[in-house]
C-alpha cells in the first residue's frame, strides 16, 4: 500500500511551489505523490556506490565568447505579454506590496 | 484524393512546376477544414498567413527554387515559440501569450521554404503521453477515433497522418514525438541532445527536451533534420558538431550493421501487448533478411529508466515552470482587495489556476524531490542511476551499430482509460525515456498494424550524433517494409 503523505507534507511542498492549493486538491496530490514515490523508490535499491550523477549530456566546449552588443526585444515587445505594465515608463506592474 | 504527398514527392511536383505552392497549400488546409471537426490536431491554424506566403514563393520561384522545403505546409507544436502567432503550449497560462520571436528550429524551416499552417495541439508542456493533458481538449487518433493519438506531440503526428501537412516539429522529453508517431502510423525522430536548438522551446525538462521533425517517411525527416540541424548561438547546448547530407547516407543498403536486441527487456515485465511483440520480431526478420546481422544485447538498468526519467524530469519541470508568475506574461488570477498587498497570494493562485492537474503534480513532485533532505535520496540517486543507463548504452554500441526495440509497449489506447491514473500513463514512456536521458538520436518507424488497425512502431537507437547511421537503417526498414504507405481509411473522405 503505497504511503499518503500527510496534509502538512503537501501544504509544506505546496509553498515552496508557490501553488495554491484547495481541499480536493489537497487530497489527490496526496494519494498520486505517494504512489508515485512509492513506485520511484526502486531506484534507491540500485547499487551507485562510486558513481557519478549525470546532470547533463551536453558537449563539453567552449562557453566563452567575446561580449557582442546584439539587436534584442525593445522594452515595448518585452513588456506586451505583461498581464499589467506601463509600457511609457518601461515597467511590469504587480499588487501592491507596501501598505 | 490521392494519398497526400511526401516531402520530396510534393518538393519534386513544385520544382517542375506541375503544383504551385499555393495549391499545395490550399490542399493542406483542405485537409484541416475536413477532418479537424472530428480529430481537434490545431489549436491555432495560420491559414491566411499561409497563403500570403505561398503565393510569395509560387512569385519569386527563382528565389525559392534551389530551398530544400519550399512551399512544403509546416505544422508546428504549440510548444514552439512562433513570432506573432499565439503559443499556448497547451496551458491556460499561456492563453494569450504572442511570442516576440520565432523559435530557432521555426526559423531555420522557415527559411528554407516551409509554410507554417498552424500550431498543434499538446500535452500541457509537453506533459503526458496521450495529448488528454492539453487545456483545449484531447486530439484524437485518425485510425481510431475513440483512441488517443499519443503525446505529448499528438497534435503534430495527427497532422501528417490525416495529410494535413507533410511536415510536423515536435518536442521529445521522455518519447513525445516517437510515441505519438508509433501510434499514429508516421515517422519521429528525436536527434542527439544538442544536435537542433532548442531556443524558444518552452522549456520542460532542459536536460532531456530535443526537438524533432515528424513525417511520414525516413527520407522526409532526413532532408529536414539537415535543415534543423547545426549549433546556434542562442543555446549553449546546441552542439557545433558537422552536419552530413542525411539523405545521401540514405543508400538503402544494410548489409553487415549490427542491430542489438535488448532481449530481456523487451520481453520481460514491461507489460509489452502481443501483436507489439510480434510486430517487432517480424521486423528484425525483416533487418535480417536485409543482411543486417542481429546481436543480442543487454541493457540492464534500462528497466529503471522510467523512476529515473519522473525524478530528473519533474524536478528540472518545477525549476523550469517557476517562470510562470503572472508578471512577465501569462494568465494573472485576480487577487480581492483585501488580499492586495500579498504579492505571494497573486503568484500562487495564478499558477494553481492556470497550471492544469498533471503540470501541478509534477511541479509538485520535483519540488519534493529538490528539497532539504529528499535531495540525495531521489534527485542526486536518479542522476547516478542516469549515469549507469548511460553506461549500458555505452557497452552496447561497442559490439553493435544501433539498437532495436518497440516504441510504445501498447498500441493507441482508448481516450479516458488512464486519465486518472498518472502511474500507467507513465508506462507508455517504458521504452523511450531511455533515450533522453543518455542523450541518444532514436527514431520510430511503421512497423505494422495491431486489431483495429491500429500502427504499432518500430524504435531505432543510434550512437551520439550517429544519425546518419540510424536513418539509413531506419530507411533500408522502411524500403523492405513500406508500412507507411498505409492510410487512416476512417480519415479519407
Amino acid at each position: 500500500m503505497p504511503e499518503a503523505f500527510t496534509r502538512t507534507q503537501i501544504e509544506a511542498v505546496a509553498a515552496l511551489a508557490l501553488l495554491e492549493l484547495d481541499e480536493s486538491e489537497i487530497d489527490r496530490l496526496s494519494r498520486q505523490l505517494g504512489a508515485i514515490l512509492d513506485y520511484a523508490r526502486q531506484v534507491q535499491q540500485i547499487d551507485t556506490t562510486g558513481v557519478p550523477p549525470t546532470a547533463s549530456v551536453a558537449l563539453q566546449h567552449e562557453a566563452e565568447r567575446e561580449d557582442v552588443v546584439e539587436p534584442s526585444l525593445d522594452r515595448r515587445e518585452a513588456l506586451a505579454n505583461a498581464p499589467d505594465a506601463d509600457p511609457g515608463a518601461g515597467f511590469f506592474k504587480v499588487p501592491r506590496v507596501i501598505g | 484524393m490521392s494519398r497526400p504527398g511526401t516531402i520530396l514527392d510534393l518538393r519534386d511536383a513544385i520544382r517542375r512546376g506541375d503544383r504551385s505552392a499555393t495549391d499545395v497549400c490550399q490542399e493542406a488546409l483542405g485537409q484541416i477544414e475536413r477532418h479537424e471537426p472530428s480529430l481537434h490536431a490545431f489549436l491555432t491554424v495560420t491559414a491566411d498567413q499561409a497563403l500570403t506566403r505561398a503565393r510569395a514563393i509560387d512569385t519569386d520561384r527563382a528565389r525559392w527554387q534551389d530551398q530544400p522545403l519550399a512551399g512544403i505546409p509546416l505544422a508546428i507544436k504549440d510548444t514552439l515559440c512562433t513570432r506573432g502567432v499565439r503559443t499556448t503550449g497547451g496551458s491556460r497560462i499561456l492563453d494569450r501569450f504572442i511570442p516576440p520571436y520565432d523559435a530557432t528550429a521555426v526559423a531555420r524551416l522557415e527559411a528554407a521554404g516551409a509554410v507554417v499552417i498552424g500550431k498543434t495541439n499538446c500535452d500541457e508542456f509537453a506533459m503526458g503521453s496521450s495529448t488528454e493533458n492539453s487545456a483545449y481538449g484531447p486530439t484524437r487518433n485518425p485510425w481510431a477515433p475513440d483512441r488517443i493519438p499519443g503525446g505529448s506531440s499528438g497534435g503534430s503526428a495527427v497532422a501528417v497522418a490525416a495529410g494535413m501537412a507533410p511536415l510536423a516539429l515536435g518536442s521529445d522529453t521522455g518519447g513525445s514525438i516517437r510515441q505519438p508517431a508509433a501510434l499514429c502510423g508516421i515517422v519521429g525522430l528525436k536527434p542527439s541532445y544538442g544536435r537542433v536548438s532548442r531556443y524558444g522551446l518552452l522549456a520542460y525538462a532542459s536536460s532531456l527536451d530535443q526537438v524533432g521533425p515528424m513525417t511520414r517517411t525516413v527520407g522526409d525527416a532526413a532532408l529536414a533534420l539537415r535543415v534543423l540541424a547545426g549549433a546556434d548561438a542562442h543555446d549553449a547546448t546546441s552542439a557545433p558538431t558537422d552536419v552530413p547530407d542525411y539523405t545521401a547516407g540514405l543508400t538503402g543498403n544494410v548489409r553487415g550493421a549490427r542491430i542489438g536486441i535488448p532481449r530481456a527487456f523487451v520481453d520481460g515485465g514491461s507489460g509489452i501487448d502481443p501483436e507489439v511483440s510480434a510486430a517487432f520480431t517480424t521486423a528484425m526478420q525483416t533487418l535480417a533478411g536485409s543482411g543486417a546481422e542481429l546481436v543480442d544485447i543487454d541493457l540492464p538498468h534500462a528497466p529503471t529508466a522510467i523512476p529515473v526519467y519522473y525524478l530528473v524530469a519533474t524536478a528540472e519541470c518545477s525549476a523550469n515552470l517557476a517562470r510562470y508568475d503572472g508578471v512577465k506574461f501569462g494568465y494573472r488570477a485576480p487577487v480581492d482587495r483585501g488580499e492586495a498587498t500579498d504579492l505571494r497570494t497573486m503568484y500562487a493562485r495564478s499558477r494553481a489556476r492556470g497550471f492544469g492537474p498533471e503540470v501541478r503534480l509534477r511541479v509538485m513532485l520535483g519540488t519534493y524531490v529538490l528539497s532539504a533532505g529528499y535531495y540525495d535520496a531521489y534527485y542526486r540517486k536518479a542522476q547516478q542511476v542516469r549515469t549507469l543507463i548511460r553506461r549500458d548504452y555505452d557497452r552496447a554500441f561497442e559490439r553493435v551499430d544501433v539498437v532495436a526495440m518497440p516504441t510504445s509497449p501498447t498500441p493507441a489506447f482508448p481516450i479516458g482509460e488512464r486519465i486518472d491514473d498518472p502511474l500507467q500513463m507513465y508506462l507508455a514512456d517504458v521504452f523511450t525515456v531511455s533515450a533522453n536521458l543518455a542523450g541518444l538520436p532514436a527514431i520510430s518507424v511503421p512497423c505494422g498494424f495491431a486489431a483495429g488497425p491500429l500502427p504499432i512502431g518500430l524504435q531505432l537507437i543510434g550512437r551520439m550524433f550517429d544519425e546518419s547511421t540510424l536513418l539509413r537503417v531506419a530507411d533500408a526498414y522502411e524500403r523492405a517494409a513500406p508500412w507507411w504507405q498505409q492510410e487512416p481509411a476512417r480519415c479519407l473522405p
